[in-house]
């Protein structure tokens, strides 16, 4: 008998599923997980539009599973080189941050500098209990085979730490990162994800924040415009922590960006921000659920999207407010900048409140340049041009101050910038 | 000889929810080089319109006539050429910019017309020198210049920060629409004296106003009312003083 399951498309899953059947015995650690992700998948397959969480982001690029292996031989240093000068980062010496950096999937320990302090172990498999039932996190836990494994002890800030991954070809490329934090410590993460082809970069990261700890998670996501790029996080916050994540969406041709954070203990804090610029036919998504399941905590999301072209933005953001979770404040603002007719932004806020003292709120705006504005610049010699970029940054701009770290922040400066020289030039 | 600024007969309309609603209806004005003229005219006569139309506001159609400033078609020249060529509006209501750096927005601003005048850029300390030197001749707080740009200014700082704009841009025709409105008489007298710091030959401003203080500081060389989206009556400053005695009506009424 065939059930049919709404939102999903049986087979869609099969290009993954063959995959895996070829390499499942060259995959490290548990098999467990793995078997039941594919499992799931077999079922389910991928979703399509019709499911709610997918409604604006359609997966059918994916189904083809045309992802391959990688080649084992390529040398990325030059590509790393690239991507590190583009980002204002140095490649060695002196300045050049430590760093984990994966090309196509696996851990390149040559263009690595491991970070002193914190402990970065290999990859150890997928735990016995991840989660299968997303479509992202059931291809990972079925595909996955390198990611970083981090654990920053007890009250130790580790400072910065690089994370680069780099797609070549058309690899289809997994990667598993668990991060952990002890109790009080700190960590700033700064994530930057590019690469050359029409390839899959695909990752989850797990974060597991302790009691009193903080990470800054901040992504600059500058695939290359043939890529696919997915990133799906979870965070589990205890009492006090906080995870400060921001994404900031400039490549791929298919983008979705989706936290899943849990504020499982009173008074912590979760930050999802970011902005996505997007041209030509690019489509980029946020996604949030946030649970407060404990009371006090405090969520803030404040999304910009600059769009020209036909490119797409989606902001889908989910909160759900335990009946525990008393004294929560969550606020979520998404806008966009629409610089062209064909240009679309969608956007859905959800919250789901069972507290009864709670502040919560959310908004939308989307609209074009002012001309009063830009009237008001040029009346001052301003040229259209310099004026234009003047006010894209300026809408930018306090999504942009909200990135505490100094590196990071210049680092998304400067790819905002040329993202918006090579639009105008 | 050909005028500084020469307007004749000049026809503005704006698209009004579909319909064409005519809003200069005629203007014909001439500002010799080294003069200051003064606009006055009734609530909605169409004077803020004229210094759009003379700045370059796209959604104003101009139907007829011409604007010449130094010989050349002002009207054919886009908002920022017409910065540079020397023309600088004071707006009525100054725009606010949220996001943008006072500072570095003035900095942006100069060195546009200063690269389109072909003249060499100010580097960012010359020209923080050269802002902080005008702001304190205008008496405005220093940290204005580290705000953005009108962002919660009061009313009467969004009009000195006009002023300070036009000093450091430093135009040859300084079109001032009501930058003398909501400032107190402190203030109102240090506009004054930035205008008449920029007075030479080959310098004129227009000067739109309600108020009879500010023409007694700067004491204009002609006066010209302004109703219905023309220019009723020119005379020499007494025309001032007889408006702020008799008001608008018996002009009108004349016209009518
Ligand atoms: N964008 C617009 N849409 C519709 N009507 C407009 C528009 N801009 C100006 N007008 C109308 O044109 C007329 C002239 O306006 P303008 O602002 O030029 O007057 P003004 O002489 O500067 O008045 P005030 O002394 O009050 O500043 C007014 O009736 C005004 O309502
Ligand atoms: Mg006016």
């Amino acid at each position: 008998m065939n059930v049919v399951l709404a939102g999903v498309a049986a087979g869609s899953a099969a290009g993954f599923l063959r995959r895996y059947e070829a390499i499942r015995d060259r995959l490290p650690g548990d098999p467990q997980p793995r078997a039941r992700a594919a499992a799931s998948l077999e079922r389910h397959g991928l979703p399509q539009r019709s499911a709610e969480a997918w409604k604006y982001t359609d997966l059918r690029r994916l189904w083809e599973g045309r992802f391959g292996e990688a080649d084992a031989s390529f040398d990325a240093s030059a590509l790393l080189r690239r991507v590190l000068d583009r980002a204002g980062l140095a490649f060695d010496g002196e300045e050049a941050l430590p760093r984990l950096v994966f090309v196509d999937g696996t851990l390149s320990a040559g263009l690595s500098r491991l970070p002193q302090g914190c402990d970065c172990s290999g990859f150890g498999g997928i735990d016995v209990d991840a989660p299968v039932a997303h479509p992202m996190m059931a291809l990972n836990a079925m595909l996955a085979r390198d990611g970083a494994v981090i654990r920053v002890p007890a009250g130790l800030d580790a400072c910065g730490l690089l994370l680069v991954t780099l797609g070549t070809g058309t690899v289809g490329a997994h990667l598993h990162h668990r991060v952990v934090l002890e109790e009080g410590a700190r960590l700033s993460l700064l994530e930057v994800a590019s690469g050359e082809g029409d390839y899959l970069n695909e990752g989850v990261f797990a974060f597991e924040v302790g009691r009193g700890a903080h990470v800054s998670h901040v992504r600059l996501q500058q695939d290359a415009p043939g890529a696919l790029s997915f990133s799906t996080v979870r965070a589990h916050l205890a009492e006090r922590s906080a995870y400060d994540g921001f994404n900031l969406a400039l490549g791929a041709a298919l983008a979705r960006h989706e936290v899943h954070a849990t504020l499982a203990g009173p008074n912590a804090i979760v930050h999802v921000n970011g902005a996505q610029l997007l041209a030509d036919s690019q489509v980029a998504d946020l996604t949030s659920v946030i649970a407060h399941d404990a009371p006090g905590c405090n969520s803030r999301q404040t999304v910009k999207n600059v769009l020209t072209g036909r490119a797409r933005g989606v902001f889908q953001g989910r909160i759900v407010v335990a009946r525990v979770a008393q004294k929560t404040d969550g606020y979520q603002m998404n806008q966009a900048l629409l610089l062209s007719e064909q240009a679309e932004i969608d956007t859905k806020p959800e919250l789901e409140i069972y507290a009864d003292d709670v502040k919560c709120s959310h908004g939308a705006t989307a609209g074009a340049l002012d001309e009063e504005q830009l009237f008001y610049m040029r009346s001052r010699g301003v040229p259209l041009v310099e004026a234009r970029a003047i006010l894209v940054r300026a809408f930018l701009d306090d999504a942009l101050a909200l990135v505490e770290d100094e590196t990071a922040r210049a680092v998304l400066d400067r790819a905002v910038a040329a993202w918006w020289e090579g639009r105008s030039a | 000889m050909s005028a500084f600024l020469s307007i004749a007969g000049l026809h503005a309309s704006i698209d009004d929810n579909g319909t064409r609603k005519p809003i200069l209806n005629g203007v014909d004005l001439d500002v010799p080089a080294g003069e200051v003229h003064a606009i006055m005219g009734p609530n909605g006569s169409g004077k803020s319109t004229l210094s759009y139309v003379l700045a370059g506001r796209e959604d104003y159609e101009v139907t007829a006539g011409t604007a010449l400033f130094k010989g050349e078609d002002l009207l054919a020249m886009e908002p920022d050429a017409r910065a540079a060529a020397g023309v600088f509006l004071a707006f009525q209501a100054p725009v606010e910019l949220p996001g943008v750096n006072n500072a570095n927005f003035l900095r942006t601003a100069v060195n546009a017309v200063r690269r389109a005048r072909g003249e060499a850029e100010m580097d960012s300390m010359q020209f923080l020198k050269a802002a902080r030197a005008q702001a304190r001749a205008l008496s405005m707080p220093e940290d204005l210049l580290k705000r953005n740009v009108n962002v919660g200014f009061s009313g009467g700082e969004k009009k000195r920060n006009e002023v300070l704009q036009m000093a450091l841009l430093g135009p040859s025709l300084a079109i001032l629409d009501e930058t003398d409105s909501g400032l107190d008489i402190d203030a109102l007298r240090i506009v004054a004296e930035g205008v008449k710091a920029l007075r030479s030959p080959s310098f004129s401003a227009l000067v739109i106003t309600h108020h009879q203080r500010l023409l007694d500081y700067l004491v204009p060389d002609r006066v010209h009312v302004m109703a219905r989206g023309r220019i009723l009556r020119s005379g020499g400053p007494e025309l001032a003083h007889q408006l702020e005695a008799q008001g608008y009506a018996g002009f009108l009424a004349e016209a009518a």
